[in-house]
């Protein structure tokens, strides 16, 4: 992690100081590939914040809120609780049991890491940037006109990691969670395929860059000419496939807790858990990301190609937009402040520690401190005035727009999962090869007669 | 580099598919075919062709041997596995004596083969339209004929399968 | 209906039941939106801070109770220590020289370990001597002797503040 973000500073050091062109492209190509691991990376922690809270609300309770930093008191509503957990799991002892096999032990979390992380390789993060001396940048790490395939194939990878895992561990559950998280994630491959085929179809490509731009403009003069409304259908099933292929619930027989104690993570403690926990929720983001790529536009900030990128690349049109952007943030961060020091009252009430003085630094930490620097970047500097600066802002705007689709989807993901209960085991195989094989071949099918007739 | 690379994928993909052959756990064989395969499509990239890697990851190291992967698992059995003093000393014999010509031919065959500088690839060499226009135009026919082929397999082993079921 | 096997009920029907979530995240969220809307409706305490008081009737720790000029309620009359099922109360008796009341407790240990907190002691007190209404829990100890709780540590107990108007809530019941 820390590694990843000295790669990532080395490479906006290198472009900095290099001029932002072509004279930088090493370190633009380093920038590239610590771009994804490094957003997958830092899901992570709101992921779990979000499981962890979200449950709690929905089920009437208060949630992790304990966990501070000595001195500071922050709590952060709970966040501080996964340096906690951090700490805890790094600091456990790394124990290999006596009876499982060594090797594809130790490998299975490796491998399942290591999956999760390559997938999100493909995906473009923004527009591609070009700048005024000509050198164009993508923000993507593998630019590969197979991308989804990539996808495809990565994800098929992962299923070893579990399947290993399971079988490794020399332990009933395990094996019994890796042999259900095997053909579960099979069968699912299978829905998951036949939706984003449709996308092919739609799209006329297997890029993601060219999936992106296909979802500009309108269809059926009314709808934006997103892939949600192009190919609802295909929308659904590849919801229902990425639940099951991340081994959620409701799809979570892998790890059922309530019959296989923890499924394939049965034998694993410490630093080689943790690796599993963090694979799943990387793994969520990964699969947000590909289906606001597929289906909700990707990079692009709004629906009907409002807010284009040939539009917002125009050094004024940026400046307005980072003004207003900027101007915003200024607002929602004083009204953070004032609600933060209205909390302090009754908040100090409670602690005796500094984590009674939480609310003032909260305060000034994530309201009145932000807020000034807004309001001060509005006011002295006002935004872009050069070409490659109306790229920048553009590249931000958009990333900013992605990061906030892919936050919503795996909310949904979260939302989900404290909302459905477990499938048993033969209706989640009826589920796959009774309705959704065949629907998706139908929906396919569909689509295919209606690329073809010109409606799509 | 490319080199280099290249010399790491092919060792990986030949050291594999040998311990696929040698070792004698069942799930070792098999996950050693998954690395040969996997090392397959890193050459296939070399090739600058990255459909066929893809795919290759996609189907063969994906979809099929976990197919494998999980009926050795299932069945977990490893009473099956071949011990050491299995093969007779005829068989040695024999296999030597099939496999010595076989191999010495394999050998002047590839030494003597006058391999032409293959043409520079085109530019869309590899992707997607490519790949599709020439499996449904000029390799029509045989494509379709495999097909066929594997869908009498298919048959053939549910065929059997029932059979044993009943 | 629920036990039959999903192969006779119809695999059509199972596309009702994505409605069925759509609805059932429906609830799910107004109740998340409920608890950020109103926190303090949440029955959660946060419970070492902040502590619900004990029901009125609940026995917690016992007390003894004193004269309006701070000495001892209790005459040894060894109504409780007879009454105690457990045997834990010990009293040693002493006599006063000067007052009306002429006896009182010289020693009034009561071992937590033996207590089985039934109350039977407060019922049979005379005087009214004894109570266990403090709203304390017998706290845990690393020797024997700190759940010997004597005489002077009973006399500092203090009656839990504030049961009044108490009405359960209810995480309560």
């Amino acid at each position: 992690m820390s590694a990843l973000l000295a790669l990532f500073l080395a490479a906006a050091g290198f472009i900095f100081w290099q001029g932002f062109g072509a004279e930088a492209a090493f370190g633009w190509m380093l920038l590239s590939a610590a771009i994804p691991w490094l957003f997958v990376l830092n899901m992570i922690p709101p992921m779990i914040w979000m499981e962890r809270k979200g449950c709690a609300y929905i089920q009437d309770r208060v949630g992790p809120e304990r966990a501070f930093i000595p001195g500071l008191g922050l709590r952060m509503a709970g966040l501080i609780h996964n340096l906690a957990d951090v700490v805890k799991l790094v600091t456990k002892e790394e124990l290999l049991p006596k009876h499982v096999n060594r090797t594809f032990y130790v490998a299975a979390p490796m491998l399942s890491m290591a999956v999760a992380l390559l997938v999100g390789a493909v995906v473009p993060f923004c527009h591609e940037l070009r700048f005024s001396d000509g050198f164009v940048f993508r923000a993507q790490a593998l630019d590969l006109n197979v991308g989804l395939l990539w996808f495809l194939s990565m994800s098929s990878i992962g299923v070893y990691s579990v399947a290993l895992a399971g079988w490794s561990s020399n332990n009933k559950y395990g094996q019994l969670g890796g042999l259900r998280a095997s053909a579960s994630m099979i069968s699912y491959e299978t829905v998951l395929g036949l939706s984003v085929a449709t996308a092919f179809l739609v799209h006329g490509s297997t890029s993601l860059n060219d999936m992106v731009s296909g979802q500009y403009g309108t269809f059926l003069e009314v709808l934006p000419r997103w892939g949600i409304c192009t190919m609802p259908v295909g929308f659904v099933l590849y919801m229902i496939a990425a639940l099951a292929e991340t081994n959620r619930s409701p799809f979570d027989l892998a790890e059922a807790e309530s019959e296989l104690v923890a499924g394939f993570h049965t034998e694993y403690g410490a630093f080689k858990f943790a690796l599993f926990f963090m694979a799943e929720y990387v793994s969520i983001v990964v699969q947000s990301l590909i289906i606001v790529t597929i289906f909700l536009g990707g990079w692009q900030p709004l629906p009907w190609n409002l807010l284009h990128h040939d539009w917002l690349v125009e050094p004024a049109n940026a400046a307005l937009v980072l003004r207003w952007l900027l101007g915003a943030t200024a607002l929602g961060a004083g009204a953070f402040g004032l609600w933060c020091l209205k909390w302090h009252r009754t908040n100090r009430l409670r602690w005796k520690d500094s984590r009674k003085n939480e609310g003032i630094v909260l305060a000034m930490m994530l309201g009145f401190g932000p807020a000034l620097a807004a309001l001060l970047a509005v006011l002295l500097w006002g935004g872009p005035t050069s070409a490659d600066g109306g790229v920048f802002t553009a590249a931000v705007v958009e990333f900013s727009a992605l990061a906030g689709k892919t936050l919503f989807l795996c909310w949904v993901f979260v939302w989900i999962r404290w909302t459905v209960p477990r499938f048993r085991y033969d209706q989640l195989m009826h589920l796959a090869w009774k309705l959704l094989i065949p629907l998706g071949l139908v929906n396919l099918i569909g689509t295919a007669v209606l690329v073809k007739t010109g409606v799509i | 580099m490319h080199d280099a690379l290249f010399w790491f994928c092919a060792s990986i993909a030949v050291g594999g598919a040998l311990l696929a052959m040698l070792r004698r756990e069942p799930l070792k064989c098999a996950l050693s075919l998954i690395a040969s395969f996997v090392a397959l499509a890193g050459l296939y990239f070399l090739l600058k062709s990255p459909f066929p890697a893809v795919l290759q990851i996609l189907l063969y190291a994906g979809a099929i041997m976990v197919l494998i992967v999980f009926v050795i698992m299932f069945l977990n059995d490893e009473s099956g596995a071949p011990g050491k003093g299995d093969i007779s000393r005829g068989g040695l014999v024999l296999a030597v004596l099939i496999l010595v010509p076989l191999g010495w031919i394999l050998i002047r065959a590839i030494w003597n083969a006058d391999l032409p500088m293959m043409p520079a690839a085109p530019e869309d060499f590899g992707t997607v339209p490519a790949m599709g226009e020439k499996l449904f135009t000029t390799w029509l026919y045989p494509f379709e004929v495999l097909s066929l082929l594997l869908l009498a397999a298919m048959a053939g082993a549910v065929l059997l399968a029932k059979k044993r079921l009943d | 209906m629920a036990n039959t096997p999903l192969k006779q009920r119809g695999i059509a029907r199972e596309g009702g039941y994505l409605l069925e979530i759509v609805k059932g995240m429906g609830v799910t969220f107004s109740h998340l939106w409920k608890n950020i809307r109103q926190p303090e409706n949440r029955r959660t305490v946060a419970y070492p801070e902040i502590r619900n008081p004990f029901p009125p009737r609940f026995r917690s720790v016992h007390r003894l109770t004193r004269h309006a000029d701070g000495a001892p309620r209790c005459t040894a009359c060894m109504c409780c220590a007879t009454g105690c099922p457990a045997g834990c109360i010990h009293i040693v008796a002493a006599e006063y020289p000067d007052r009306p009341i002429e006896k009182y407790p010289a020693r009034f240990d009561i071992d937590m370990l033996k207590c089985v907190e039934c109350g039977l002691c407060v019922e049979s007190c005379p005087c009214d001597a004894i109570r266990m209404d403090t709203g304390m829990v017998p706290m845990p100890a690393f020797t024997r002797e700190d759940f010997i709780y004597t005489k002077e540590r009973l006399l500092s107990h203090e009656p839990q503040v504030a049961p009044n108007g108490y009405r359960p809530r209810r995480g309560d019941l």
